[in-house]
């Protein structure tokens, strides 16, 4: 089976602030064709998530599909709350790197 | 009912701007209510913390003067939420002297209501002593502890205020710190429309045309509100809705689409649809408002950490490069050493490198360095700003002529863009008070004022 680039996939891959507590990835792919088969891959999960971003995984809060913008949500603890003590993005609008290197296996 | 309400969103945050064609457009569809969201926590905890707006004040008066002319020309309400960004009292006296101003300026004459939402600290103990407060994500409860700290806290109220004032005739309305989706949700809720669709539509038009593809912030928005479905379609014909754009716009900065928390209770967008109506606008169907057991209020507040001085400066020699971590260690060590008559815990010394880890910090999965340069931002912040340019201005001539294993270039270690070389930041705010409290009645936090202008 080969691999398909998430970035080839998805239309939109983000990150941002979901209050000032947490932090928020959004996956919003190209078609409902390939939603569904990154869906049913079951390649990103909240263990996926705490592995990328190095943290424990009771820090991941959720990793939801959602089906009617064809997307696949992720949330996890922010590393601080917003703008507190040592923050590097206070908007939380370029945590997304981690991402885009994620591979879904693939057939035709 | 077979009725409709129908809202025009002007711009994502008042003072964003928007085109005046789209303006003229939405009017043109004869709406019957103006609203916009005017804040955010986003911008972080210093504008709540400082009582200062992260909008500009002309800016914020452009948008205005567009509205309440329109409005009360029109005689079609006008809402502001979360006046001046944060909602609380310096906010909101804020955004009055700018409406005072217009319509002073304009000769408009109207039934002004303002709304406050902060609350102070007394009254937040009593909640406490009552057992009303629950607490949010926290492990522990530091309630009173950061309560003594906070500097404001405001309450994100729900519609009832906005309600209220509706039924008393206000023309324009100027609300403090309130849920977002609430200064479009609140008249379709008044007149008998389904709270779920309300509140769904609200959540969309609160970010204006953002939620359209191309999307933008600063860009009208027009909702329509019916009896068991809204449409969305945005004002710039460059713009349209599709079903993926506003699905998708319902995922931002929530952390979960399906369960939208709120005073009063859950939007449940489990069943929702959204339906292709042509080209440019979408139909919703779906979405529930569950009313909770408890009707909650959630806190917003933010504490004084201390006072910041920066230092911005870059490298570009690969020696010092490769030994970058090394040479923080030593600087830190040399700082600490030298004012050893200084608590630690009274300043924080914190070296941003970008080209390293500037943008990830802790996160970042490539711990090598492999830039061919580097930005370094020192940045201290300690109990006094005399004590944060202390440590800025020792910790930053140290690390310009720390001498380091194989040095050659023995001029200086940092480039620096400006002069002078350390800037003074003044205060530092933290989020504090991550809570909700419980009410008997909507509108016994808030208290609502009438001025006729």
């Amino acid at each position: 089976m080969t691999k398909r680039k998430i970035t080839e996939l998805a239309a939109v891959i983000r990150s941002k602030n979901a209050g000032p507590y947490q932090l928020t990835f959004d996956f919003i792919f190209k078609s409902d064709e390939i939603y569904q088969k990154v869906k049913e891959s079951n390649v990103i999960t909240p263990e996926l998530i705490a592995r990328l971003y190095n943290i424990p995984i009771k820090n991941v809060i959720s990793v939801i599909n959602y089906d009617p913008a064809r997307a696949i949500k992720a949330t996890i603890v922010r590393p601080r709350p917003s703008g507190a003590l040592g923050e590097t993005d206070v908007y939380g609008a370029q945590q997304h790197a981690p991402l885009l290197d994620i591979e879904i296996p693939w057939e035709e | 009912m077979g009725k409709e309400i129908r809202v025009l969103s002007p711009t994502a945050i008042l003072g964003y701007g928007f085109p005046i064609e789209s303006f003229k457009k939405g009017l043109a569809k004869n709406p019957d209510l103006i609203a916009v969201d005017a804040g955010s926590t986003d911008p972080g905890p210093y504008y709540l913390g400082a009582g200062k707006s992260f909008t500009d004040r002309t800016a914020v008066k452009r948008d205005l003067k567009l509205m309440l002319k329109a409005g009360v020309e029109r005689k079609i309400p006008v809402i502001v939420g979360t006046a001046g960004g944060s909602g609380a009292n310096e906010h909101l006296n804020w955004c009055l002297d700018i409406v005072r101003e217009i319509a002073k300026e304009e000769d408009l004459h109207f039934k002004l209501a303002y709304i406050n939402s902060e609350i102070d600290k007394e009254t937040l103990r009593s909640y406490y002593d009552k057992d009303r407060v629950l607490p949010l994500e926290h492990d522990e409860d530091n309630y009173l502890a950061e309560l003594d700290e906070a500097v404001r806290v405001v309450g994100q109220m729900g519609v009832e205020p906005i309600i209220e004032a509706l039924k008393n005739d206000a023309d324009v309305i100027i609300a403090g710190r309130v849920y977002d989706p609430t200064v479009f949700a609140a008249m379709g809720i008044m007149k008998g429309f389904d709270p779920g669709l309300a509140f769904h539509m609200g959540k969309i038009l609160e970010c204006a045309a953002i939620a359209s593809d191309p999307g933008s912030g600063s860009d009208c928005m027009f909702g329509t509100l019916g009896e068991n479905y809204f449409i969305l379609e945005p004002l710039n014909e460059k713009r349209r809705c599709t079903t993926v754009s506003v699905a998708a716009h319902t995922l931002y900065e929530k952390s979960n689409p399906l369960k939208l928390h709120g005073p009063g209770g859950v939007l449940d967008l489990t069943g929702c649809n959204f339906e292709q109506l042509d080209e440019r606008r979408v139909k919703v169907t779906g979405s529930r408002f569950i009313p909770g057991e408890q009707y909650t209020i959630k806190l917003e507040a933010a504490r004084l950490i201390g006072y910041r001085t920066l230092s911005i400066a870059g490298t570009r020699d690969p020696i010092m490069i490769s030994q970058i971590d090394d040479i923080i260690k030593a600087v830190r060590k040399t700082v600490e050493e030298n004012f050893d008559d200084i608590d630690p815990s009274d300043y924080s010394l914190i070296f941003k490198i970008y080209g390293k880890n500037g943008v990830m910090g802790d996160l970042e999965p490539l711990k090598g360095v492999i830039s061919h340069e580097l930005g370094i931002i020192i940045d201290v912040v300690a109990k006094t700003q005399e004590l944060a340019n202390t440590i800025c201005s020792f910790a930053r001539s140290t690390m310009l002529h720390y001498g380091y294993p194989g040095r050659v270039a023995t001029a200086g270690n940092l480039a620096f863009p400006y002069s002078p070389s350390d800037l003074k930041a003044g205060e530092v705010y933290e989020f504090c008070l991550n809570y909700l409290l419980i009410v008997d009645d909507p509108l016994e936090l808030c208290s609502i004022h009438y001025e006729d202008m």
